[in-house]
């Protein structure tokens, strides 16, 4: 593939629906790389540029579950092989006294793999961006909506991506630098 | 969410969740503005100062502590918990509002949490950072309080996992990590309209820092929405447990008055039933001073005051069962926890404790008070008073005469006691006047999605 000098090419649109529209008739026109930007989310934009598959429930369930099973082994542990105390012969492994911590462990494991998980899935923290480098593309965060369709798309060609964005009637078009 | 603003249009609803004519620029503007080119009042500096030097009154009464010890509060044998676990009960609990807001009526889909839930988030963090202050100076060597966590060490010990103690430990660590992340992943949209926005470069880099790079990508939406439903799904049983767990610190053990298996829902009851009445004197003067009646409308005020009055029968019971309890038990030592709680030597705190939780707090069935903010504030503020008193009954009077005479007692709190409570308070003000200043302290995006606006019509 050639080297190609911009990262993408930006179309602005002022509603969701229209966003969401737009997002869907590029993704059915074959167009794969694609992204778009919205100042809240949209249910439905996820799904329009093709994107299904999420692995936060995931990584939150593996945390949850390392955390439950930390929390009990670590009990465990201390009470029964570290450090067992005997309180007027009662078991070492005295399961219903464990279960506060190890519901707590889980939690809090679970908690931190959700959010860390979530960041590191969306590659954030990511201070630059090239969409950055379009002046409108600040109104992402207030009360535009913003399709992108990347350079690196098969289908990506200058000319004919700018004419099919526009035919999605776009309020401005702009082209990302690299 | 559509079912709101169905509401919204039925002529007869009250007020709406937000009122009409905003659009998502107006929405950003209104709060954005609030942060980043209002000027700072003169009333800001003012409370803000007073809240530091009450700060700084607490950091005078805990360096005291440090040096001469817990000998100058008014603990003694058999009082070994005054206030310093009157106050973290109760701060404590006034936490637990921010997270029955952020969390569980996320999930029962109750859009009109989206105006209060961040500043109910913040009330949260800092009520626990509060609350956390007294457990951690009342153990007399606040400086060997590490050892309450599992580590590694070469002395050989380890905590001892069956103490409701350290159960309490963890659960009120954790509680303190989650509303954290929760409050801070609320903030990263907002935190990227603030950068997008701010005029000046230093500004402009701090909440940019913050941001991580925020860009309202698709994908980070789809994810970032994920983790916080999940964060709210782990978050509302983890609030519950919290008071369950403080409740076990004194349920677990037998003396008269705290041996009961009534005291984890009544806790959790009693810990929303003063939260609430924390957000509320918050909500009402930052709506007033801020002008932010269209987004923190009477609706709010409404529905907080109706979960004040529904939590408040719920610990009213709890109240009449102890009470049951106590004379049907046959137990003579309940009968007389009862007799002491109503004539004892702590009666009139008893009994000001019925008055300011059952009795005033009547007043919002009345839809005047509901919709009156200065009625409000003042119950509130009742509320949060009995609530304190209900902590300082369960706590001292119940210790003060437990099963032998010989071995009953009095407190009588020191000035330093008040100064460390009085203490806390300023803390918490500088903080959320702090955090008015420097932080949204309404959820804008959140707020963008109550607009019809922001409605995609499936295909």
């Amino acid at each position: 593939m050639k080297r190609v000098p911009t990262y993408g090419i930006m179309a602005e649109f002022a509603s969701a629906q229209d966003l969401v529209t737009a997002a869907r008739h590029t993704h059915e026109a074959g167009y794969r790389k694609i992204d778009a930007y919205s100042p809240f989310p949209v249910e439905e934009l996820a799904d329009a540029i093709g994107f299904h598959k999420n692995n936060v429930p995931l990584v939150t369930l593996i945390g949850a579950i390392v955390g439950g099973l930390t929390g009990y082994l670590m009990q465990y542990w201390v009470a029964v092989v570290s450090y067992p105390v005997n309180v007027g012969g009662r078991p070492y492994h005295s399961w219903p006294s464990f279960i506060v911590i190890t519901f707590e462990m889980t939690i809090l494991f679970g908690g931190i793999s959700a959010v860390f998980g979530m960041l590191a899935l969306n590659g954030l923290p990511m201070p630059y961006h090239p969409v950055f480098n379009v002046p409108r593309f600040a109104l992402a965060s207030k009360d535009r909506f913003f399709l992108i369709v990347f350079a690196s798309d098969p289908k990506y060609d200058a000319k004919g991506t700018r004419q099919f964005l526009e035919s999605l009637h776009a309020r401005s078009i702009s082209e990302v630098p690299g | 969410m559509p079912d709101d603003r169905d509401e919204v249009k039925v002529a007869n609803q009250p007020a709406p969740v937000i009122e009409p004519g905003y659009t998502f620029a107006t929405i950003t503007d209104k709060i954005s503005s609030i942060v980043l080119t209002r000027p700072t009042s003169l009333g800001w500096v003012v409370g803000f100062g007073v809240g530091f030097l009450v700060t700084m009154m607490l950091l005078y009464a805990l360096g005291y502590l440090f040096i001469k010890g817990v000998g100058i509060w008014g603990i003694n044998i058999p009082i070994g918990w005054g206030f310093a676990i009157v106050n973290f009960v109760w701060w404590i609990g006034i936490g637990h509002a921010g997270t029955l807001i952020s969390a569980i009526l996320l999930l029962l889909r109750q859009s009109w949490r989206n105006s209060i839930n961040r500043f109910a988030e913040a009330m949260t963090l800092f009520a626990v950072a509060c609350a956390g202050v007294f457990p951690a100076v009342h153990t007399g060597r606040p400086w060997l309080d590490y050892w309450m966590f599992p580590y590694p060490n070469t002395m050989n010990y380890w905590p001892q996992f069956r103490s409701p103690l350290l159960w309490d430990v963890f659960a009120v660590s954790t509680y303190f990590t989650i509303s954290l992340l929760f409050w801070f992943i609320g903030l990263i949209p907002d935190l990227a309209t603030l950068r997008d926005r701010a005029e000046n470069k230093y500004t402009r880099i701090s909440y940019g820092l913050l941001a991580m790079g925020w860009r309202g990508s698709a994908r980070h939406w789809a994810r970032y929405e994920t983790a916080y439903l999940l964060l709210a799904g782990l978050a509302t049983p983890l609030v519950l447990s919290v008071h369950t767990v403080v409740s076990f610190d004194f349920a677990i053990a037998i003396v008269p008055g705290w041996h009961t298996t009534i005291f984890p829902p009544y806790f959790v009851a009693g810990a929303i039933y003063s939260g609430f009445a924390m957000v509320l004197m918050l909500a009402i003067p930052i709506r007033k001073i801020y002008s932010l009646e269209d987004f923190i409308t009477d609706r709010h005020l409404q529905n907080s005051a109706k979960v004040m009055l529904a939590t408040g029968w719920i610990v009213a019971y709890g109240y009449g069962i102890e009470a049951f309890t106590g004379w049907y038990s046959g137990n003579r030592y309940d009968q007389n926890l009862l007799w002491n709680r109503l004539h004892g030597p702590y009666a009139g705190v008893y009994w000001m404790l019925l008055i300011c939780n059952i009795f005033i707090p009547q007043l919002l069935w009345l839809r005047k008070m509901r919709t009156r903010p200065v009625w409000l504030f003042l119950i509130s503020f009742v509320i949060l008073v009995g609530m304190w008193l209900e902590r300082f009954v369960i706590i001292v009077l119940s210790l003060s005469r437990d099963f032998l005479t010989s071995s009953w007692g009095m407190y009588y709190p020191t000035r330093w006691d008040w100064m460390t409570f009085f203490g806390t308070i300023g803390l918490f003000v500088t903080a959320m006047f702090l955090f008015v200043r420097i932080l949204p302290m309404i959820s804008i995006f959140e707020m963008r999605t109550l607009l019809p606006e922001a409605e995609v019509k499936a295909e």
